[in-house]
């Protein structure tokens, strides 16, 4: 199959499951109601402020998530990371914690952004720590990741626990879309630009991930690079974080699916991971709607189930020498 | 084409690099021999930025390394260390393809196209071409990073321990496409090696060095002698001509 039929097929693959996702759930709406044209006002204001945010954001969340970690597994030469296993995640958390703290009233946009400044500084000392390690196997990278990432998911509860924002950290650190209504996810939409940059730097990236020697050889200037990787990275866990929460194992299962099926040059992947991480966590949201209906279990429970089973199932097959 | 002058390279106090000057112009195999810890891969780094230089300077095509951008070394030095390649499942062809990466930026031209094709001829990866990197064994991974730098199209090449991993087979064919490359397409190659033999019988020149210290620099027949290698290596060695080939043999 081209690549450009891929696409399509996956294009279209979403569109059917956004579709699915707008008439799911507990309010009633269906899509006989539509099609007979007995939409009524209420229904109406049930698609355009719940359903349509809802879906949007699902698919936009799993997209950015599933680019930035492809980008961290590429930047750290690894495959077994992504921003929620090497404390990005956590310290855009812990920055959410503190500027809610020191300044409660500011807007949506100014926390995101100082999120975004505490998940660089903690995914710079990853980085820092990993290239000063010197880690001989590659499965010792993730796990120097899961520490730093305990740690600084500690400063965060302890901060939160005496502050008395232990629900505000915890609606940031377990991923759910049943609050998203029109006017709080549109952030996410920052997201996928930063997944269109990836893209087109993704030659870049590529070659980062081949290793320093490599890159700076064919002339790339690596720092500056994983540098602005990195960047991408912080911001995209930020602006999740900030609006629906953690999701945890998109960033590390869609990219090594993708990856094991189509290799590793990123202008080829990067399309098809966006596209498979959206619809993974849109699934796993409308999944976790209908199993319990009409009650929801969050979609952070459903892929932190899914996610880990993949995942065990990956690193069963896929070889660490590698990695 | 290349000057060293006086490099340095500092661990702590110990000097890995000790004031090595080298200076390469013409067209040629240079294999740079030494005991272990002699300083053989970081004067080689240090000649192709790839690490920091302590004191002393390096030049290529008079461009300081230090100062020059990047990408216009890329054009004029290529260098391959010993591990290549962590995330690296890309094709054979993708891998070459990057390395027309100083030239194109990644949009490949008509002419990218052309040395790419040729690098694969040149390596005989054709018939890999479409396979994943992950999936080859060592020597052909590690023929398809020659690819690469090939495809770079740069007047030096400089290899460091190009057949560590590889069996006397493929260190054979390694270092033939080493003295092809030299000859048939005149480009100045620079080899760190363990094995001397391989040094006397595919070099041009011989570059020794001992404790970060160049101590010979000279063509096979002056660097090759049995008071030369032990000076070197410190171990008394026999060196015998055999059918034309200066041959280094231990003794019992």
């Amino acid at each position: 199959m081209t690549d450009r039929r891929l696409l399509s097929l996956g294009l279209l693959g979403l569109a059917a499951l956004f579709v699915v996702s707008l008439f799911v759930g507990a309010g009633d709406l269906s899509l006989a109601t539509i099609l007979n044209g007995q939409l009524d006002g209420d229904a109406l204001r049930l698609l355009l402020v719940s359903r349509v945010p809802r879906s949007a954001a699902a698919l936009l969340a799993g997209a950015s998530l599933a680019v930035a970690g492809l980008l961290m597994q590429m930047l750290s030469s690894n495959r077994f990371v992504e921003p929620s296993t090497v404390g990005t995640t956590e310290a855009a958390g812990l920055g959410m914690v503190v500027v809610t703290l020191l300044l409660p009233g500011a807007p949506v946009f100014a926390k995101m952004l100082a999120a975004a400044g505490f998940a660089l500084a903690g995914t710079f000392v990853f980085i820092a720590l990993i290239r000063r390690l010197r880690l001989k196997s590659g499965l010792m990278v993730p796990l120097v990741g899961l520490i730093l990432a305990g740690i600084i998911q500690a400063m965060a509860h302890f901060i939160a626990y005496r502050a008395d924002l232990l629900q505000s950290l915890g609606a940031w650190s377990s991923g759910d879309f049943s609050m998203v209504l029109k006017g709080r996810y549109e952030l996410l939409w920052i997201g996928l630009a930063l997944g269109a940059v990836a893209l087109f730097a993704a030659d870049r990236f590529t070659l980062a991930g081949l290793g320093r020697d490599v890159s700076v050889n064919l002339g790339l200037a690596y720092e500056r690079v994983v540098a602005f990787g990195l960047v991408i990275v912080s911001l995209i866990a930020a602006v999740t974080v900030a609006t629906i929460g953690a999701i945890p194992f998109v960033g590390l299962v869609v990219p090594n699916l993708v990856t094991m099926a189509m290799g590793d040059n990123g202008r080829r992947i990067v399309p098809v991971v966006a596209i498979s991480g959206a619809g993974l966590v849109l699934g796993c949201d409308v999944l976790g709607r209908i199993l319990r209906y009409p009650y929801e279990i969050p979609v952070g429970v459903i892929m932190g189930v899914a996610g880990s089973v993949i995942f065990l199932a990956l690193l069963a097959r896929r070889r660490p020498a590698h990695g | 084409m290349i000057e060293a002058v006086a490099l340095t390279k500092l661990y702590g106090d110990s000097r890995v690099v000790d004031g090595a000057s080298l200076t390469l112009d013409a067209p040629g195999v240079t294999a740079i021999i030494g005991p272990n810890g002699a300083g053989k891969s970081t004067l080689l780094s240090m000649i192709a930025r790839l690490l920091p230089i302590d004191e002393g300077k390096a030049f290529v095509d008079g461009l300081d390394v230090t100062r020059a951008k990047g990408d216009e070394l890329a054009r004029r030095i290529s260098v391959l260390r010993q591990e290549n390649g962590l995330l690296a499942r890309l094709t054979v062809r993708d891998l070459i393809g990057f390395g027309r990466f100083p030239h194109s930026k990644g949009r490949l031209t008509a002419n990218d196209h052309v040395k790419i094709t040729e690098a694969l001829a040149f390596l005989d990866l054709e018939p890999l071409a479409e396979r994943f990197l992950d999936e080859l064994s060592g020597g052909q991974r590690q023929r398809a990073f020659v690819a690469m730098v090939l495809a770079q199209d740069t007047k030096a090449i400089l290899l460091d321990e190009p057949l560590n991993n590889l069996d006397i087979r493929h260190a054979v064919s390694m270092m033939r496409l080493v003295r092809r490359a030299a000859d048939e397409l005149g480009k100045i190659v620079v080899v760190v090696l363990h094995d001397i033999n391989f040094a006397s019988a595919y070099a041009d020149r011989i570059v020794a060095m001992r404790e970060g210290r160049i101590v010979v620099d000279g063509p096979v027949e002056a660097v090759v002698s049995e008071e030369t290698i032990e000076a070197v290596f410190g171990l008394p060695v026999l060196v015998r001509e055999i059918e034309g080939q200066r041959t280094c043999l231990f003794r019992r």
